[in-house]
């Protein structure tokens, strides 16, 4: 059992390297600190939210609305800092407030009213869009020089790649993301959740608590990838970062993380990221394929994984059954 | 994993051999919004053409109208050392720090057929059209076409609000303004949309005495035209004739129409915006030619003494 909980997160490091390489055969430039500055970069916000995604999937549920509350949290900050002169530290702390609070209502509603995740995060996900427009319909700039000097925060690697704030900050929420998953209680509880919710409640687990953890924290995230999303195009606007919430799920699923809870780590998911990333760099690099091919591939990596997930699912019954029967002879 | 390694070993000394045979031609990556208008879709094609022409090696991003992926595709040129970029930006603002990244790898920067809220030395130029003068060369026409005959003139305009629609609608103003003969006696938007151009001037042609009074019509774009020939036919009304049509875009149906004496006069949008860059860069890179921050494209003129037909054909295969 125990190599077959780590072989879709195995599989999806294979993946990866394999991959690269032969990204790296054709294009000997994609071997460079530039491409591995620009995948941290540009899927920093991605993968910020995709962790909270993690947990929301390790627990069995789903949360549709990240990609409308990294909407809201731009356009909230680009119009507070437009009208009023407060700092952006302060709107930080207001905009990663509200989502968290948005998060654990959402919680509170699945555990209370007893609903389907997929339905509550809808509702929140046109929420959070319909108020985004509310506040701006129009692209709104950010010019703090606060902003300026947030993005002017880099390590510069050796050949020109820049290791910046953002991509540090996607690698940090992934390494505390992994330790609450495997070193604390609440991250034991989530995995109880998603292994069964009757025998996690018989257990003594704190269901309702939990839940509510659950969806704040992806809310927290969300709103984090928000401002994180906000440095990367210094603006607000209603329209952007939508179908980021599919992104995320296939990326945790691709991670290795079964859709239907209990099983999977967050590291997998930060290769889900790469491996989509990645992909958009060779498109990019090639410059003659549609860029419609992206999402021909992370289709065809989905179905692959599913694949997988099911395979081993039925490897394991089938074992367990067999055993069984040679118990009884 | 020997094997491997082997293997990839080869494969990146066969992509060295390969890259170096391409060495001396220019590489250009150009990052497009989308594919969203028939416009657009012709702006795409004619690029790959002049690339082509050129001998130039285009590396081309559909950003499928996301900011964020135009960012991505620019950040992944840069790293893949291309020798300029060119981008039709999705929206105006957000672009200074990909932009200054470029600048610091002396990549330079050429905007197609838009501007942005950016520090001007971030790039090297834009490549655009001039929406007033556009109808104003429209307004022009109208003027030498009826001389001292009083005209009454209905307006489509654009999208509300829209930069295209305000500044059609000035530069046509402009250039009507001191001839009193011709006035603007209805004017209304229809949506830059086909439908829409035939609704609304279906609705001037029944509250100017069933277009008795009417003399001209100016569309903001060539589908609102096409709309309302449609309309000025059911009324009974000879386009081209009874009314005459004038509009901006120059798309292939115009030109159908054209021939069909159904439209009098179009005014060239057009989709090379990649020929006037291409020339800009290639003076830069060669000869350290600084261009000017705005090259202007040209606005053409088109009548049915144009060879309206000739034009249909040429201008079919590009994806409008």
């Amino acid at each position: 059992m125990t190599s077959s909980k780590y072989l879709p997160l195995i599989t999806t490091i294979a993946v990866f390297v394999l991959a690269y390489l032969i990204c790296i055969a054709q294009f000997p430039s994609m071997w460079s600190t530039r491409v591995i500055g620009n995948l941290l970069t540009d899927n920093a916000f991605l993968g910020i939210t995709a962790v909270g995604m993690t947990f929301v999937i390790l627990s069995g549920g789903i949360d549709l609305s990240v990609g409308s509350v990294i909407a809201f949290t731009g356009v909230f900050l680009a119009v507070l800092l437009q009208n009023t002169s407060i700092h952006p530290l302060f709107a930080f702390v207001l905009a990663l407030m509200i989502t968290t609070a948005f998060g654990a209502f959402m919680g509170a509603v699945i555990h209370y009213l007893e609903m389907p995740a997929f339905i509550v995060t809808l509702a929140g996900m046109f929420l959070a869009r319909g108020v985004s427009f509310l506040l701006s319909t129009q692209s709104v700039p950010i010019n703090h020089p606060f902003y300026a000097t947030l993005q002017h925060l880099y390590f510069k690697m050796p050949g020109g790649g820049r290791l910046t704030l953002i991509g540090i900050t996607m690698l940090v929420v992934f390494l505390v993301g992994s330790i609450v998953a495997q070193r604390t209680r609440f991250g034991a509880n989530v995995y109880a959740l998603g292994g069964n919710i009757q025998s996690a409640e018989l257990m003594g687990v704190p269901v309702g608590r939990t839940t509510i953890g659950i969806y704040a924290v992806s809310g927290f995230l969300a709103g984090l990838s928000g401002i994180v999303f906000s440095l990367y195009t210094s603006a607000g606007y209603s329209l952007s970062a939508s179908g980021v919430e599919l992104d995320a799920i296939a990326a945790v699923v691709i991670g290795g993380t079964l859709l239907s809870g209990g099983s999977g780590f967050i590291a997998g998911t930060l290769i889900g990221i790469f491996i989509q990333g990645l992909i958009q760099t060779y498109i990019v690099f090639d410059g003659t394929l549609s860029s419609w091919w992206t999402k021909i591939v992370i289709g065809l990596l989905l179905f692959g994984f599913i694949a997988l997930q099911r395979g081993i699912l039925w490897m394991s019954e089938h074992g367990s059954v067999s055993f069984r029967k040679k118990a009884a002879a | 994993m020997r094997s491997l390694i082997l293997l990839a070993g080869t494969a990146v000394a066969a992509g060295l051999v390969l890259s170096s045979v391409s060495a001396n031609a220019m590489t250009v990556g150009f990052s497009q919004i989308g594919s969203e208008s028939g416009w657009r879709a012709a702006e795409t094609s004619v690029t790959k053409q002049e690339a082509e022409k050129r001998g130039i090696d285009l590396k081309f991003a559909d950003a499928q109208q996301k900011q964020e992926n135009q960012i991505k595709a620019i950040r992944s040129f840069i790293a893949q050392g291309v020798d300029a970029i060119l981008l039709a930006p999705v929206v105006a603002t957000g672009w200074d720090s990909v932009l200054e990244e470029a600048k610091e790898a002396d990549i330079p920067v050429v905007l197609l057929d838009r501007q942005i809220d950016a520090p001007e030395d971030l790039y090297l130029t834009a490549v655009t059209s001039d929406q007033t003068y556009e109808g104003k060369v429209a307004g022009d026409w109208l003027v030498k076409d009826v001389g001292d005959k009083e005209c009454n003139v209905v307006e489509l305009q654009g999208t509300t609000g829209s930069s295209p629609a305000i500044n059609r609608k000035k530069g046509f103003e402009q250039a009507i303004a001191g001839h009193d003969n011709i006035k603007i006696v209805r004017s209304q938007t229809g949506d830059f949309t086909r439908t829409k151009g035939k609704e609304v001037m279906e609705s001037f042609i029944k509250a100017e005495d069933g277009g008795k009074n009417i003399c001209a019509l100016y569309a903001h774009n060539d589908d609102m035209a096409v709309g309302a020939i449609q309309a000025i036919k059911e009324a009974g009304l000879k386009p081209g004739t009874d009314i005459k049509v004038v509009s901006i875009d120059a798309v292939p149906d115009i030109f159908q129409a054209m021939a069909n004496g159904e439209a009098n006069a179009t005014v060239e949008l057009t989709p090379n915006m990649a020929g006037p860059a291409f020339d800009a860069l290639d003076a830069y890179l060669k000869d350290k030619k600084e261009p000017a921050k705005w090259i202007q494209t040209e606005s053409k003129l088109y009548t049915p003494a144009d060879e309206p037909m000739k034009v249909y054909e040429e201008k079919k295969g590009l994806g409008y």
